[in-house]
């Protein structure tokens, strides 16, 4: 989650001219939030909740892996991953928020019935249409996993088309785990390998220890028939991509989600490049062939 | 038809005498005159009203980390500079701007988008690596694809008026030839002016421009003027000596993304982004929330951004690009490589400016021989 920085500005407004003020409907800059209510709020986690929020009217819908940038007035602006698919509800839209700086903290603060800035959706999306007839392997890795909800929400829906299906899902510990009445409820899912571990258990912890990609030998997928859909932090998606590629998943089947520093969310700040790449616009969802030879190079 | 044969036939003779003329008539036509002028010892861009505030004369003196001008009284040439700090990019992209306000009725917030009126600029005395700038912004803000088009800048630019000067002597660090985007001005601009000792030859590249020489009814120049002028044009620029070599250079920096080389600038760069702010192609801004003690009146504001500032690459709780070789390599990858995928042209227009305002002199040119120099070997990653 990226924070809006205040930093270089080289000398006073050059804004010269008169301004008019028009209604924000019609001819707004695409920056433009428009406000909407919070529906409901869900405390996930210690530090993590989900927001629902009214679909506004403007809001041309969205698809599983876009996200959108949440607006606080005198706050700020940061860019949340949908955690909701359409084909739950098309009135009302989740965000699973962690509160890490002041805009995040603003928005977890948030109650049933206040006013929140939106504006959206943006960036690419998991191709779950194209998994039809495909083993799939999706990955989480803590709060990865919320912008693979709804990808998850619709490959179940699509349950009779596909191959093996398959959610491996690591947290910290126990207590970070997300949507945990909804993994009991996958859990009883026929034919859907849910595998959850923990880098550090509980002493009530009797599920798995260990990263993530320690969970990739106890699922059966045929490699080269297998889509895999991949978020989480990038030490972990570079050891689950190379662990999938060494099985011989095709590296143009594997989708990882990416995240930088994202202000404008239209390719245009500048913040989010990686090598050529706008991550808000080309991204967030990448095949991994793609962005592999940007992905592996540090600080770029 | 050579393409000079075209120039000729449609050349206009402009009498330095008759200069306030044409200022006169822009002021006239409801333009703001943006035009050179020397303040603070540089050559500057800002309102002009009186052809004494040109420069005339003035001769600058650019190196790495240096600039430095000079009054020459017996110079009957009033365009002898070449580009001082400021670009179009401070009028046609502000460094800062207001993007809407929040209002509330009854308590529901409201985003007003704050919709830009920009002045009709005409922006005179502007070099060929300008014009190529303000031809390298338009993809940037206006022509992507419906993805995106700034409304301040598309206004602003459609408003303006471009009256560029051939340069006919140069910096030592200008490097537009290599760049393809001058000396000469072939597009981008509405009129073109070569100059010669008492007069300008004035070429008009678009129905703005012909409206104005039209107006101001300019008698044709002589072929000789125009042989003359033209001649002054080419072997300045034949004697530019700064070059960069651009075969492949996209592929080449690609493949060099962990050359050591990044790390050897890294010792000398001070992150302190000058090079951006002056880059006349630099587009990044972030964005500031800006709000009264009451928390009531409340604007968010978009302003100019450093992909040299460690703040630039934050993500997920901490900064991607820690070092400075990371940024160094960030910044000119991007203006020789990525933007080529993202905007195909390069982002760089050879005008030098990076050069001169570094103020420990790291040369753009050099930095991307030592890379040609030394393709294919790596060091520690940045």
């Amino acid at each position: 989650m990226t924070e809006a920085s205040v930093n270089l500005n080289n000398g006073g407004s050059m804004h010269e001219g008169t301004e008019t003020v028009l209604e924000p409907t019609t001819t707004a800059h695409p920056l433009t939030p428009v406000f909407t209510r919070v529906v409901r709020v869900r405390r996930e986690t210690k530090d993590t909740w989900t927001i629902w929020i009214e679909r506004p009217d403007v809001y041309p819908g969205h698809r599983p892996g876009q996200f959108n940038m949440l607006y606080v007035p005198g706050v700020g602006e940061v860019p949340i991953s949908i955690a909701s698919s359409q084909r739950e509800s098309a009135a009302r839209i989740a965000h699973t928020i962690r509160r890490v700086g002041p805009v995040t903290s603003a928005l977890v603060a948030l109650r049933k019935g206040d006013y929140v800035g939106i504006r959206g959706p943006y960036g690419s999306h998991w191709p779950v249409g194209s998994a039809a007839g495909h083993d799939v392997v999706v990955i989480a890795g803590g709060l990865g996993l919320a912008p693979l909800r709804p990808a998850v929400v619709e490959l179940l829906k699509l349950r009779r088309k596909l191959g093996a299906l398959a959610l491996l899902y690591g947290a910290r510990t126990p207590e970070d785990l997300l949507y945990q009445r909804e993994l009991a409820k996958w859990r009883q899912v026929l034919d859907f390998q849910l595998l959850v571990t923990v880098d550090r258990g509980t002493r009530d912890w009797h599920g798995h220890v260990g990263v993530v990609t320690t969970l990739i030998p106890g699922i059966s997928f045929d490699p080269s028939r297998t889509i895999a859909f991949i978020c989480g932090p990038e030490i972990m998606m570079r050891f689950a991509v190379r662990e999938l590629l060494s099985r011989g998943v095709p590296p143009n089947q594997v989708y990882v989600s990416l995240e930088r520093n994202l202000q404008c969310a239209v390719g245009f700040c500048g913040h989010c490049q990686l090598g050529p790449k706008f991550i808000c616009a080309d991204g967030p969802v990448f095949p991994y062939d793609v962005i592999e030879p940007y992905f592996l190079v540090k600080q770029l | 038809m050579a393409p000079d044969e075209g120039r000729a036939e449609t050349a206009l003779l402009l009498r330095k005498t008759r200069f306030q003329d044409l200022l006169d008539h822009l002021v006239q036509a409801g333009y703001r005159v943006i035009g050179p002028t020397v303040r603070e010892g540089v050559v500057t861009y800002d309102e002009i009203h009186r052809v004494e505030q040109i420069p005339r004369g003035w001769v600058d003196l650019q190196e790495p980390g240096k600039y430095r001008l000079r009054y020459d009284k017996n110079n009957p040439f009033w365009f002898s500079f070449t580009p001082g700090p400021i670009s179009l990019k401070r009028y046609l992209f502000p460094p800062t701007q207001t993007l809407f306000r929040v209002r509330r009725d009854n308590g529901r917030p409201r985003a007003e988008a704050v919709i830009p009126d920009p002045p009709r600029y005409a922006f005179l005395g502007v070099r060929g690596c300008d014009v190529r700038a303000v031809a390298v912004q338009d993809r940037v803000y206006i022509d992507r694809q419906g993805q995106f088009s700034d409304s301040y800048y598309a206004k602003a630019r459609e408003r303006c008026l471009i009256i560029a000067v051939e340069c006919q002597t140069f910096a030592d660090t200008c490097f537009c030839t290599s760049m393809g985007s001058g000396p000469q001005v072939q597009s981008g601009a509405d009129l073109v002016l070569t100059e010669l000792p008492d007069a300008f030859v004035v070429r008009s590249l678009s129905d703005k421009g012909q409206a104005i020489v039209s107006a101001l009814e300019l008698p044709p120049a002589a072929p000789e003027q125009v042989a003359e002028a033209d001649q002054a044009v080419r072997e300045a620029a034949g004697s530019m000596e700064r070059r960069v070599d651009t075969t492949d250079i996209r592929n080449l920096l690609l493949r060099n993304l962990e050359n050591p080389r990044w790390e050897e600038v890294a010792k000398r760069c001070i992150a302190c982004a000058n090079c951006t702010m002056v880059c006349p192609t630099c587009f990044c801004f972030t964005v500031q929330e800006v709000t009264d003690l009451s928390g009531e009146n409340i604007e968010r504001r978009r302003v100019q951004d450093s992909c040299f500032n460690p703040e630039f690459s934050y993500a997920f709780g901490t900064i991607v690009r820690q070092t400075v070789s990371s940024r160094y390599r960030q910044w000119l990858t991007h203006k020789f490589a990525t933007w080529y995928d993202q905007f195909g042209t390069p982002g760089c227009v050879g005008c030098g400016r990076c050069i001169t305002w570094c103020p420990v002199g790291i040369d753009v040119t050099e930095e991307l021989q030592a890379i040609r120099n030394s393709d294919g070997e790596r060091g520690a990653s940045a």
